[in-house]
């Protein structure tokens, strides 16, 4: 609980409302002519209008976002047990090399031979996520998870088409992240539900009745959202293969198992990764992530263009065409400067350590799920890996709901785990507290979680209106929906 | 052990038995054995001084901007890099936070957002701006797509400029398959802007947007009130791409010409290079296509006790809920470079933009008047037509010749068009920025003297 | 749980009020609840020609969305116009001012009696 005063933050518009010039950046001199733009510009082109914003001195601008950035909960602050989020640490090293001015002051269409040090330093991401993943090559073009997966549909759908094939229809489980059909859509598929078994898995019956030679592809996460292991996952790859379809994994669990098993051996296809999830890139308050994508043989013709080669000579250069590619699904490369973090964390943990962070996220997964089993429902009985899914089932009978316990969270200084999602959980409270955090720290928020449900038995009033102690308490978002309101404007 | 990983051995063998487990194995036999390894094939941990010492190595491995007098424009800029942007994006109360789910907890986010939101808007001159998208290419792509949805999927052509940036354009050709659009490209004319007749002929009834760049990848600045009544007229939706952003500063965005939609590459205001990324799209549209906008949306509202207070709004629009029906599959947009945007624009004030927008126009027209008088085959390539800070420059041999050569004398000079093919001839495009002084202009003159 | 006797309804949660040869259309009490605060309508366009079943439109609330289908065959007629700056009449006044749309009805649909809707109501909360 915060014990010190927090002036209410204005926004930036609103400060010197007399609109008084002050000095904000100084630029450098004019040491040419000062051109009048009119001059050598369309006049109706030029801007004559009066800015929207003042011009501050810079401890006030300093001022501005300090005083914001008190107002957010962070990783930094404390346990993020966000499921299928991967809230880790993001080491300080990561910030050091991602702003070495080599990297960061380098223009994206500078020559080859100018750029050897991010060629190579992208070709050495690739080859470590090819080790990481067993599979046969790497795109590191997308700039996040959901580009990643429409990358990897997209190479299935091009691969297709050299077969002569169209098929029209993607499998996509209950219990995905909405992203999955989102991006079957977007790639001109019909993105078709498959129900989940009891276990919370993909039944084998289910796939055998749904794996027509309609199905492109069957878009699977593994673990799935339930933190649960496809046990069958090669009986299901070698399903879908044998029926000419093709297996997309989505990724964003990889935490689960990173460094003690490999997807390229589970059968997949094509896998994105969230660098800024699994390995450790800082997830910025919403981006930038990046989402490369590793591919089996079978799609490696069709990795998107541009794309760094080794010369034969040992050196690199950027290939920028190629027919047989999907083309380029974005400007450049690819988030450049969260490759540089991804990298450093990949040296920096080396093999022993990826694995033991595997391990010590399950592990905790467990420990939450075993403390918390005594006071929260849980749905699937089955084995948790790295996350566990719990719901609001015996608050409910209280009128307690998964986010009145959200809420009241945050009165004990933790962030939420994530809710209502999976879908096929109602009242979900997804927890994965990640392999960061020392014990103690899992364990208060485990006591914290016990501590709510006893609430919710003895004072349920509280817990239905907390947050109380947070900046600013629940916000009408049916007001912001039905008011809209996207921006400032003088009155 | 190691130090990210919170519990060491001790604390392992405490919880595991506390569960009643003998080993981390117990915990992971739903996994088929055939699936995994003993070990990965990655070398062993390495401390903070030698992956620093390796990092190091690689980045001294490229030639930075900073190395010389740099040039080099075509969709990404050098600009000044005020030292509080960094700091602020330094703190870990913005870098290690996630999207702004809970609003409670996220009035820092949040509030930054709608600020870049209005800053967007008054720029481009519209009413309702995103949270931000990956890039200016996405972004132009998303512009497409929403045209095709507004228009009900009732028209199928797009109709592009070939002087919008040539690296969007083969984005866009890679998605535009998938959303079953067809691409009809309009050429360039002799003044380097697109050929306005050509593109009246091509916005028919079948047309759902009409898209063109000011200033051009060529750097002419384009007709926009022409080119929103070609639109208008067609019964098509009007998209400006801009991928130089601090031209906003100075230029009127396409919003007062009754575009529909502006958007673009905010990297010019306070994101590094980079080597291409992370970079930041930027999308504003009017009012009415406000259901139709793809991305996070923050929007005002209160708490409980009548305190103003933000959050995400409209969500219903995303993936996360609308699932296969959502207006775009984008998740996480770039939240932390619209944080750096938004400190920029804030710290060089709204007074201070105009000013250094009005730099760049004056060094860049300084520099054409230098090399106008140079003669020895250098010419500015379409010397009659209006440009902000780029151009395109010709000169004795191939655009890449000449870069080589320039580079060999210690100049960043431009970025080759040929590469691009195109309707215009094979030269250096030249942006010149407020970071180039005169010592600059004078070291690029020379450098052209010598390799003449 | 109100289910008006003078009114038709179906499997998802529509109603449907016989105005000469126009019908009225809108959802029913269950449904708003369901739904939560509407803060959206996305209505058909009028002159649209609809089958029975299909969808012609979405009601959102702040976390969900859900369609909303014409009972019977028939053409748009008119779309509440006042729920573009008053969703709330949806949750408000389901079965009044909170209506969706009239339809030229061209046929009878498969529709169910008050009793058979209310039946089908205690079912589904089970």
């Amino acid at each position: 609980m915060r014990r010190r005063a927090l002036r209410e933050e204005p926004l930036i518009f609103e400060r010197n409302q007399l609109r008084t010039l002050r000095q904000g950046v100084l630029l450098p001199s004019l040491d040419v002519a000062d051109i009048e733009p009119t001059a050598v510009l369309p006049p109706d082109l030029v801007r004559d209008d009066v800015p929207l914003w003042p011009d501050l001195g810079e401890l006030e601008v300093v001022q501005h976002f300090h005083r914001l950035s008190q107002l957010n909960y962070a990783v930094d602050e404390g346990l993020y047990p966000l499921g299928s989020c991967t809230m880790k640490y993001n080491p300080r090293i990561n910030e050091r090399t991602a702003r070495l001015t080599g990297f960061a002051d380098l223009h994206p269409l500078q020559p080859d031979d100018q750029v050897q040090g991010a060629l190579a330093l992208m070709w050495e991401l690739e080859e470590a996520l090819k080790t990481l993943t067993g599979m046969a090559g790497v795109t590191l073009q997308p700039a996040a998870g959901a580009h990643g997966e429409l990358a990897g549909i997209l190479m299935i759908r091009r691969a297709l088409e050299e077969r002569g094939e169209r098929r029209e229809v993607v499998l996509v489980p209950d219990s995905a992240h909405g992203t999955n059909p989102a991006t079957a859509a977007f790639a001109g598929y019909r993105a078709v539900e498959m129900p989940s078994g009891p276990e919370g898995t993909v039944g084998l019956d289910t796939l055998d009745r749904m794996m027509t030679d309609e199905v492109a592809a069957i878009m699977l996460t593994v673990p799935n959202t339930l933190g649960v292991f496809e046990h069958r996952i090669v009986q299901i790859a070698e399903l879908v293969h044998r029926r000419g379809g093709y297996l997309y994994m989505d990724g964003a669990n990889l935490n689960a198992f990173v460094g003690r098993a490999l997807p390229g051996r589970m059968g997949a296809d094509a896998m994105h990764i969230n660098l800024h999830k699994t390995f450790s890139t800082p997830h910025g308050g919403g981006g930038p992530g990046a989402g490369p994508v590793a591919v089996s043989e079978a799609l490696l013709p069709h990795l998107p263009v541009p794309r760094v080669e080794r010369t034969d000579d040992g050196r690199f250069r950027m290939l920028w065409d190629d027919p047989s590619s999907i083309g380029a699904l974005r400007g450049y490369f690819g988030n450049f400067l969260v490759l540089v973090r991804a990298l450093t964390y990949i040296r920096a943990m080396g093999a022993d350590g990826l694995r033991a962070m595997s391990d010590v996220a399950v592990l905790y997964a467990n420990l939450v799920r075993h403390r918390l089993r005594k006071a929260y429902h849980l749905k699937f009985d089955a084995p948790s890996l790295h996350e566990v899914v719990f719901d609001d089932n015996r608050q409910a009978v209280r009128d307690v709901h998964n986010t009145d316990i959200a809420k009241r969270l945050l009165d004990y200084g933790f962030h939420p785990p994530t809710m209502s999602f999976p879908l096929i959980v109602h009242g979900a409270l997804m927890i994965e507290p990640t392999e960061s955090a020392p014990p103690e720290e899992v364990e208060a928020f485990c006591d914290a979680m016990l501590s709510i449900a006893r609430e919710a038995e003895e004072n349920p009033e509280l817990v239905k209106t907390a947050p109380h102690t947070t900046p600013v308490r629940r916000v009408d978002e049916v007001r912001a929906a039905r008011q809209l309101k996207t921006r400032w404007t003088p009155d | 052990m190691h130090p990210w990983i919170g519990a060491g051995h001790e604390d392992r063998r405490r919880i595991l038995d506390e569960l009643g487990l003998g080993s981390v194995d117990d915990l992971f036999a739903t996994l088929p054995a055939e699936v995994c390894v003993d070990r990965v094939d990655l070398p062993e941990a390495l401390d903070e001084g030698t992956v620093l010492a390796e990092m190091e190595g690689l980045a001294a491995a490229n030639l930075e901007m900073g190395a010389g007098p740099s040039f080099l424009g075509a969709g990404v800029y050098r600009h000044i890099q005020p030292s509080v942007v960094d700091a602020v994006l330094s703190r870990a109360e913005f870098f290690t936070s996630y999207t702004p789910y809970q609003p409670e907890i996220s009035q820092g986010t949040l509030q930054v957002v709608y600020e870049f939101q209005t800053l967007i808007c008054q720029l481009t001159g519209l009413d309702v701006a995103n949270a931000s998208l990956y890039d200016g290419a996405t972004a132009m792509v998303e512009a497409v797509l929403m045209a095709h949805r507004v228009l009900r999927g009732a028209r199928d052509r797009v109709v592009l400029a070939e002087t919008v940036h040539p690296i969007y354009r083969r984005v866009l050709a890679a998605y535009a398959s998938s959303a079953g659009i067809e691409v009809v490209t309009v050429p360039a004319g002799s003044e380097g802007r697109v050929d306005l007749e050509r593109l009246r002929a091509a916005a028919t009834e079948a047309t759902c947007a009409v898209v063109v760049q000011s200033p051009g990848f060529l750097g002419v600045v384009e007709p926009l009130a022409a080119i929103a009544e070609i639109a208008r007229s067609a019964g098509a939706l009007s998209v400006e791409v801009v991928t130089e952003a601090v031209s906003l500063g100075l230029l009127k965005g396409g919003g007062s010409f009754g575009f529909d939609v502006v958007c673009g590459e905010a990297q010019s205001f306070g994101v590094a290079p980079g080597f291409g990324g992370p970079h930041l799209g930027f999308f504003a549209c009017q009012q009415s296509h406000i259901r139709q906008l793809p991305g996070r949306l923050v929007g005002e509202s209160v708490d409980e006790e009548g305190r103003r207070a933000f959050c995400l709004t409209l969500s219903t629009r995303e993936q996360h809920i609308r699932r296969a029906k959502a207006t775009s599959n984008i998740c996480t947009n770039q939240g932390l470079m619209a944080l750096a945007a938004t400190v920029w624009l804030e710290a060089i004030g709204g007074t201070g933009l105009g000013q250094l927008a009005r730099q760049n126009l004056s060094r860049a027209e300084a520099l054409k008047a230098r090399i106008a008088g140079l003669g020895g085959g250098w010419r500015v390539a379409y010397p009659a037509s209006p440009t902000f800070n780029e151009f395109l420059l010709l000169g004795p041999s191939s655009g890449e010749e000449l870069a080589s050569r320039l580079a060999a004398e210690g100049v960043l000079a431009g970025v080759p068009t040929r590469r691009w093919g195109g309707s215009w001839p094979d030269g250096l495009l030249v942006a010149v920025t407020e970071r180039n002084s005169a010592v600059d202009l004078d070291a690029f003159i020379a450098a052209l003297g010598r390799v003449s | 749980m109100s289910v008006p006797g003078d009114l038709k309804y179906t499997r998802s949660h529509e109603w449907l009020r016989k105005d000469d040869a126009e019908v009225v259309v809108g959802i029913t009490q269950y449904a708003q609840e369901q739904l939560g605060e509407v803060v959206y309508v996305e209505l058909p366009d009028v002159g649209r020609n609809v089958d029975a079943n299909e969808e012609i439109g979405t009601l959102e609330s702040v976390k969900a969305v859900s369609e909303f289908f014409a009972p019977i065959a028939g053409e748009i007629v008119a779309v509440n116009e006042r729920l573009a700056d008053e969703p709330n009449l949806v949750n408000d006044d389901p079965f009044g001012d909170g209506w969706l749309v009239r339809i030229s009805a061209s046929e009878d649909g498969d529709l169910l009696e008050p009793e058979e809707y209310q039946a089908f109501l205690e079912e589904e909360s089970h």
